[in-house]
């Protein structure tokens, strides 16, 4: 890794500032940008620590809930607020990567990234999010496009996520076998208005996105048969060691069903599949 | 180039690092403490778990300078050279829950901090808990029963 010049600002202004005037990445919790850098796919001349200068707080505001950009994975999972009001989030942030990973990982750092497997951006899609920055408040649905990018502009801090709570909500992944992000995950869930959405995460290239087919085949009923003709287009699928374009296709076929399921069910919630799961007959898709 | 300090096992240290230099580099070469590992470097094995003020981290992955004024805790700092292990590294003993060694301290490290969030874990929660430590001999099972057991342990010596 090519050495750098670390900042540390004392406020926001001061690591915009920063990053506009030597083009510096922003430094989160790190565990994706510092991996990347040993990888070589980025050499900044310097790097802003804005950990001590981004909001971490989790509150409920009105019919959502809000979570400050500098929230770790870990705090976001035992959030009393967020297990109350929207439970399947915490759950879903319980699973990303292992513990010691999510004592550092940030919700702001993990949207900035937009992993094509992660799974906040996920999240985000299916529930509607709002993403809040230094300059704007932007839709998911906007916020990421593409293959590890986003809209956010140099100089431009994310400082936190709003997420409307519905209690219709269910996160499926199933796992690579190796390292253990989402082969594919779906998150499936009805918003408050009774729209359904369905957001894919670890099947495209281009990152999480939302299937549109799935959600209109879901708009007549919000159950698993309603999604027995949808089908999604193998262009712009991963293809790789562990699975071919049209086994990820038929995964995401099967993890939307069951997450639908899971969401119009009693027990909405998250649920982690690997080979070799033992699954209940009844609960198959 | 820019320094940093910080409190390592009880012990007030300041060095000279360079930006990119990882904690885990600091704490190896800088400060000659070897316990910690470097495994995968990619963030994935969890040989270099320590704890920074009081949470398991994996130190592959933080910058030296993001530990300015922490607290950190390696696997030399869980007991003193010489005094009786922690109940932890007793277990890891006892149950042979290691075979080259290579990832017990982080193994030892992620297990105390289990054991300090949950009371008598399971099997599946010591399995769950320990996805983000890889070792390449032992198969887990003597991990795992080791972790149990030093949690037991902990809970009654309150460490």
């Amino acid at each position: 890794m090519r050495d750098f010049v670390y900042h540390r600002p004392t406020s926001l202004d001061e690591a915009r500032q920063l990053a506009v005037d030597e083009g510096a990445m922003l430094l989160a919790g790190g565990q994706t940008l510092l991996r990347n850098m040993k990888h070589g796919r980025h050499s900044p001349a310097s790097l802003v620590d804005i950990t001590g200068v981004v909001p971490r707080q989790i509150e409920r505001r009105d019919d959502a809930v809000s979570i400050g950009a500098g929230a770790t994975h870990a705090e976001v999972a035992s959030s009393a607020t967020l297990r109350r009001h929207l439970p399947v989030l915490a759950d879903l942030v319980a699973h990303i990567g292992d513990p010691a990973v999510r004592n550092r990982g940030t919700l702001g750092g993990t949207l900035a990234a937009n992993e094509p497997a992660g799974d906040y951006p996920a999240a985000c899609l299916a529930l509607g999010a709002a993403i809040h920055t230094t300059g704007r408040t932007v839709a998911a649905s906007e916020f990421f496009v593409g293959d590890r990018r986003t809209v956010l502009e140099a100089g431009e801090i994310v400082i936190g996520a709003t997420f409307p709570i519905t209690g219709r909500a269910a996160y499926v992944k199933f796992l690579n076998p190796a390292a253990r992000y989402a082969m594919v995950g779906v998150f499936a869930a009805l918003a408050s208005d009774g729209s359904p959405r369905v957001a894919v995460t670890g099947a495209r290239t281009n990152g999480a996105f939302r299937w549109g087919e799935a959600e209109s085949a879901l708009g007549a009923a919000f159950t698993p048969e309603g999604l027995n003709g949808a089908r999604l287009s193998l262009e712009g699928l991963m293809e790789d060691l562990f699975a071919d374009t049209a086994y990820r296709a038929h995964l995401v076929g099967v993890l939307a069903r069951r997450a639908v399921a899971l969401a119009a069910g009693p027990a909405p919630g998250v649920v982690v599949l690997s080979h070799g799961s033992r699954i209940r007959p009844e609960a198959a898709a | 180039m820019p320094e940093v300090s910080m409190s390592v096992n009880g012990r007030a240290v300041r060095g000279v690092v360079e930006g990119r230099t990882m904690l885990v580099d600091f704490l190896r070469e800088g400060l000659l403490l070897t316990g910690t590992h470097v495994g995968c470097d990619t963030t994935q094995c969890g040989a270099c778990i320590v704890h920074v003020n009081g949470l398991p981290m994996k130190s592959c992955t933080m910058l030296a300078l993001q530990c300015e004024g922490a607290d950190v805790t390696t696997i030399e700092g869980l007991a003193a050279h010489g005094a009786p292990l922690h109940p932890m590294q007793a277990a890891f003993r006892e149950h042979h829950a290691l075979q080259c060694g290579y990832c017990t301290s982080g193994m030892v490290m992620m297990a105390v901090d289990i054991a300090r969030r949950v009371a008598e874990p399971d099997e599946a929660t010591i399995r769950e808990e320990l996805k983000g430590n890889i070792c390449r001999c032992t198969g887990y099972h003597h991990i795992v029963d080791a972790v149990g057991a030093g949690a037991k342990a902990m809970a009654v010596s309150q460490t």
